[in-house]
């Protein structure tokens, strides 16, 4: 299948400053990328190339098989994006601001139809509104019902749950998934909250400095084997007394004052959890540690040890 | 690119920032207007007092025209600075929103989306032209009525009959149009080079005072630049109430005494306008949006 974006050795430089270092990626349709990265990792400059915000200093990106350099006019208009914050026009009503973005993407839409759009963000009660009056999380939800007015076959979402509330955040988790799965859009996401990234991405890319560190599937990257389990009990010597003498003896790595450490298969810890009510251990938590930021850190910080997993 | 402007005049016009321009001249034609009216009298005398000694004046001086010239000559000086308001701002005040970036994700050219924004931009210029027109010629025609205009300069006199000044006025504010287009430009042109409107609000402002002061200094060093700068050219509008002369010295109606400095100072200005869109163009071209 030929991928909906591809970027060859993209580069960008400001000044002496390498922001972005032949970066080479490639998106399948379809798909959840997940773009992750620390601050100032190059996520927003790549994805601003990848808009026609920013020019590169060398590379090729292409997105549905042409390449953005020469046909950008075409490809934007198959684009739909909203990059670091919603901002839009504060002296203008939502409706009006949808109206205007509408127009600038080419199509003339009917009263209804951006009603209906905004009533899918759930701001259609507050269409008439300025948008100088609205939360966050209104703006937000504003700027993806102006990025998917169009219909666009690629959404581009830069850091989408910056500084959402958690029912915000999960709002937009069910967006990208429902546009993947039920409208079969693709969707580039970039977010510093990588459990959310996690929860929604079919592909992931960590870049570090500007340059690629890995790309694959969530499970690629993260091996499930790896999963590094932290219990808790109220007597902890005794479980790992018992634990000892159990089925779980070759996954037991040491003890801490804070618990017993295992190394498991994720998909094993409900078994853990029915073995220890099983061999009455009084259980106080159960933690999976070693998730994907554990990961992310490993990959992009120098010198940095997984205390418990070693 | 229609759609463009449309929308980019309709951003203008739903802008609180864009009245204010429209407040100000209004105010301060209304208290001219208020003033001359209390006191015409006597600010007419001060200004005749030279010359009431050897000439007679008949009819009534301070006419709609005299009015309209006083206005002019007082408010064109500062009209610059309520066109930066809104010029300066076009780009850098989108960039300071945050919608430049939302703006040109959408499938626009670079081009097109600038050349739509100065477009709106010299409608704004006209249209607060024309405002200061319908103010200042339309309405003290008639609150002060009309008359010959009668205006002292340097070194002498003009007389021109009442019925020699209307078209001199609509000239005078097509120049004034294109010496404020050019401010506009310039204010746009820096507006690329900002993330918030002040800087260049305050830099186009400067560069008129400077190169005003510059146009004005009578230092043999400056006088190769002068006839480059748009400063010198911008206070051509005066040039439409001088008038030609006979060789008994009587005044030749429908005439102007230099009709080519006209031109030629509306050519160094519209030189300007296009200078400074073509730079802006192909500054826009190669800007990073990073705002």
């Amino acid at each position: 299948m030929q991928p909906l974006v591809k970027i060859t050795a993209l580069t960008k430089q400001f000044g002496h400053l390498t922001a972005v270092d032949h970066l080479s990626f490639s998106v399948e349709p379809a798909s959840v990328y997940g773009f992750l990265g620390q601050n100032g990792a190059g996520k927003s400059t790549t994805i601003r190339m990848l808009t026609g915000l920013i020019m590169p200093s060398s590379g090729e990106i292409e997105i549905f098989g042409l390449s953005l350099a020469k046909h950008k006019k075409e490809i934007l208009k198959q684009i739909g994006a909203v990059i670091e914050k919603p901002d839009v026009y504060q002296y203008l009503s939502a409706y009006d601001n949808l109206q205007l973005f509408a127009r600038l993407s080419g199509i003339r839409p009917t009263r209804v139809s951006l009603m209906d759009q905004l009533a899918q963000v759930g701001l259609a009660d507050r269409a008439k509104d300025k948008v100088a009056g609205f939360s966050q999380g209104m703006k937000q939800r504003l700027g993806i019902a102006i990025a998917l007015v169009h219909q666009p076959q690629l959404i581009i979402l830069d850091e989408p749950t910056n500084g959402l509330d958690p029912q915000g955040i999960a709002d937009i988790r069910h967006l990208i998934i429902h546009l993947r799965t039920e409208l079969k859009k693709t969707v580039i996401v970039s977010s510093h909250l990588l459990s959310e990234i996690e929860q929604v991405a079919t592909q992931l890319l960590i870049i570090h400095k500007g340059k690629k560190v890995k790309e694959g599937n969530a499970s690629e990257l993260f091996d499930p084997a790896q999963t590094v389990v932290q219990l808790s009990t109220e007597q902890n010597e005794t479980a790992w007394a018992v634990l000892q003498a159990s089925s779980w003896q070759p996954y037991l790595q040491r003890i801490t004052p804070e618990g017993i450490i295992l190394k498991v298969d994720r998909r094993q810890i409900p078994a853990l959890h029915q073995s220890l009510v099983h061999l009455q251990i009084p259980l106080i938590s159960l933690q999976p540690r070693h998730s994907l930021e554990d990961y992310f850190l490993q990959v992009t910080t120098p010198g940095y040890v997984d205390t418990l997993s070693n | 690119m229609w759609t463009l402007f449309q929308i980019e005049v309709y951003k203008i016009f739903r802008r609180p920032r864009t009245y204010i321009a429209f407040a100000a001249i209004t105010g301060l034609i209304g208290i001219i207007q208020f003033g001359l009216k209390l006191d015409g009298a006597q600010y007419v005398e001060f200004m005749m007092r030279d010359i009431t000694s050897s000439i007679t004046i008949e009819g009534n001086i301070l006419n709609g025209y005299q009015v309209c010239y006083i206005v002019l000559q007082v408010l064109l000086v500062h009209v610059p600075l309520l066109i930066a308001l809104v010029a300066a701002d076009m780009i850098s005040g989108e960039a300071n929103m945050g919608t430049l970036r939302l703006l040109l994700t959408k499938p626009i050219s670079r081009d097109a989306f600038l050349v739509a924004k100065f477009m709106a931009t010299m409608v704004y210029t006209l249209l607060l032209l024309i405002w200061l027109a319908i103010l200042a010629l339309f309405l003290n025609m008639l609150i002060f009525g009309t008359d010959d205009l009668f205006l002292l300069k340097s070194s002498y006199v003009v007389l021109l009959r009442e019925n020699d000044i209307f078209w001199r006025y609509c000239g005078a504010f097509a120049f004034a149009a294109l010496a404020m287009s050019t401010v506009a430009a310039l204010g746009f042109l820096l507006s690329l080079f900002a993330n918030n409107s002040i800087g260049p609000i305050v830099a186009t402002m400067s560069i008129i005072v400077f190169l005003t002061i510059l146009s004005t200094l009578n230092i043999p060093l400056f006088s190769y630049v002068k006839p480059y700068l748009f400063t010198t050219h911008m206070i051509g509008w005066k040039e439409f109430f001088d008038i030609k002369v006979n060789a008994s010295n009587e005044a030749l109606s429908g005439t102007i005494q230099h009709p080519m400095r006209i031109v030629q100072s509306a050519l160094v200005l519209l030189a300007h306008i296009v200078l400074f869109l073509l730079i802006s163009i192909w500054v826009f071209r190669k800007k990073d949006i990073l705002s």
